[in-house]
């Protein structure tokens, strides 16, 4: 019944969904900041910890959410990890882009592992699911505080 | 349809709505969010399609035959709503756009205009959003105070806590839901109005929900306001009810200025209109109305008898079904419920278990329902809610509970 579905319920997307490897809030951070998405309820907050050159050197998330939104934070923290906050906020432009589309233009190699949320594209009520942590992730980066994913 | 036997035939029913024969993603529609809006019969379609067609003009203004034609077809939409709710003077019921805006009515005039700061306004812990913030607003504002009545953990209003949180004599309104849009929950409304008045506080009823499934008669049950919405009623979105006591409504000061709520106005001073006119600022939402009135009138000839015997069927069969689903808690357990049930799976999100259920076609609602407090009070974000109306069947209901059952394999 649910054959077509597993395009974004694939087996990565469930697994860490259920079981997130990086759901941790950080005993030493550098910035903080909440998400939430009034529209459903969810709620994200991500902890970022810079390196001596000033990029991305740990993150964290705890998560009161979807599965959807739970793996998409859970694969962000990869994605960004060794990133600067300006290439940050281009990689996020081009998730939100691939999200919301489905295409990925100019994909960078750092997007290739969120190509697993690609097709959620095609559930126009769950974009917001998987850009939340990143909205939370960039209020992070731009000095904390809260964000939402109207 | 014969009045006294409390049965309708579902298949004409189902024919009354023409959305009902649509198919999503190749699956026939399986709509079970009717509590979130109901779906539109040809009636109602008709009427405000009608009216565009043959009979619109602006009301209350014209001196020429479309408009006096648009104003009493208008207006027969306020006698449709006082008989609707038993209401004893057409001029107790105000049109507003829904619920929210009836809600905040009572808070901004009644509130500001009656109620004294260091007043208490009394709500339960079963509320709507929309029954919570203007409170908050008032309070914030006005200086009246904020009390909670709390909820049992089978979902029902705890009684004894209501009238320990009247009996100092503080409160001067009860603002509290008649039906929970989340638990299905019915409040005991003639007994919390009978302790209220005799508290010396006014009801607000918020009748959103319970209206849809249940005759209400304001006189018998007393209530002060009664606010309903009539998207949620088989009617267009735009157009709501608030009923109000006449002298109530009358000692009240108008909320919103400008045309059709004024008797005269010059530099030094207006008058009011009369009521419900006083409360009526700016042209009205007139097709909606029309559209109100026929979604009233199709109401009437169902016969809420026998829409709470199909409903009270559904609910039974649904409450069977999903609770034999391992995995599956259903959020309140109320002896006195009507067609909405909450429910959570144990392997999935509430959206996660949307998208899959939309995925066979069915439309349930996902969410914390605009009623975060609540949600709260049983320890959870969100719910997955599925909802009945009218036109439900039991082979939905069933469709409901196989596909569940298929959800949750899918997460297995
Ligand atoms: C119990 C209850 N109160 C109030 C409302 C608000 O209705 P509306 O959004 O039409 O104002 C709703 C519906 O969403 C409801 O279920």
């Amino acid at each position: 019944m649910f054959d077509d579905v597993r395009d974004l319920y694939n087996a990565t997307i469930i697994d860490r969904g259920r079981r997130p490897h990086h759901m941790r809030r950080l005993d030493q951070f550098d910035a903080t900041a909440k998400g939430d998405n009034p529209m459903c309820g969810d709620r994200v907050q991500v902890w970022v910890k810079y390196g001596p050159d000033g990029t991305i050197s740990d993150t964290g998330f705890d998560a009161r959410g979807c599965e959807i939104s739970k793996a998409s934070a859970d694969l962000m923290v990869e994605a960004v990890a060794g990133q600067t906050a300006e290439d940050t906020k281009r990689l996020f432009a081009a998730f939100r882009t691939m999200a919301q589309t489905g295409a990925c233009p100019d994909c960078a190699a750092a997007m290739e592992p969120l190509r697993l949320l690609a097709s959620v594209h095609e559930y126009p009520s769950r974009v917001k699911c998987a850009t939340l942590p990143w909205h939370a992730l960039i209020a992070a980066l731009d000095g904390g505080g809260r964000a939402t994913s109207e | 349809m014969n009045d006294m036997a409390p049965t309708l035939d579902i298949q004409r029913i189902r024919a009354d709505f023409p959305i009902l024969t649509q198919t999503v993603r190749g699956k026939p529609l399986v709509f079970l969010d009717s509590a979130a809006s109901a779906q539109k019969p040809r009636a109602v379609i008709d009427a405000m399609v009608g009216a565009m067609e043959t009979q619109y003009a602006n009301v209350h203004r014209g001196l020429h035959w479309m408009s006096e034609r648009t104003t009493d077809a208008y207006e027969a939409a306020r006698d449709a709503a006082a008989r609707l709710l038993n209401a004893g003077d057409r001029h107790e019921i105000v049109f507003v756009r829904n619920s929210t805006e009836a809600i905040n009515l009572v808070a901004n005039s009644y509130g500001r205009g009656i109620l004294k700061p260091g007043q208490a306004v009394l709500i339960s812990g079963m509320e709507h959003h929309s029954n919570i913030v203007p409170w908050q607003m008032l309070r914030d504002s006005h200086g009246t105070l904020l009390r909670v009545a709390p909820v049992t953990d089978a979902g029902e209003l705890d009684i004894e806590a209501y009238e320990k949180l009247l009996a100092d004599g503080r409160v001067g309104l009860v603002a509290i839901t008649h039906m929970s849009n989340v638990l299905g929950t019915y409040t005991p409304a003639e007994r919390l109005i009978k302790l209220a008045h005799a508290h010396g506080a006014k009801v607000l009823l918020d009748g959103s929900q319970a209206v849809v499934h249940r005759r209400v008669d304001v006189q018998a049950l007393d209530a002060d306001f009664y606010a309903f919405t009539g998207h949620k009623l088989y009617g267009p979105t735009g157009i709501g009810v608030l009923y109000g006591k006449r002298e109530l409504l009358e000692a009240m000061p108008p909320w919103m200025g400008g045309g059709e709520m004024i008797s005269s106005v010059s530099y030094e001073r207006s008058t009011w209109a009369e009521v419900p006119h006083k409360f009526e600022a700016g042209t009205p939402a007139i097709l909606e109305g029309i559209g109100l009135r026929a979604a009233i009138e199709y109401v009437e000839s169902v016969g809420y008898d026998a829409i709470a015997a199909h409903e009270a069927s559904l609910i039974d069969h649904a409450l069977a079904r999903m609770s034999a689903i391992p995995g599956v808690t259903i959020i309140g357990r109320a002896q006195d419920r009507g067609g909405v049930v909450s429910f959570t799976l144990d392997r999935a999100h509430a959206h996660d278990v949307a998208t899959l259920l939309d995925r066979n076609g069915i439309a349930v609602r996902a969410g914390h329902h605009c009623a975060e407090p609540l949600m709260h009070r049983f320890g959870l974000e969100s719910t997955a809610r599925a909802s009945f109306g009218i036109y439900t069947t039991h082979a939905e209901i069933d469709t409901l509970a196989d596909t569940l059952v298929k959800v949750r394999e899918f997460f297995a």
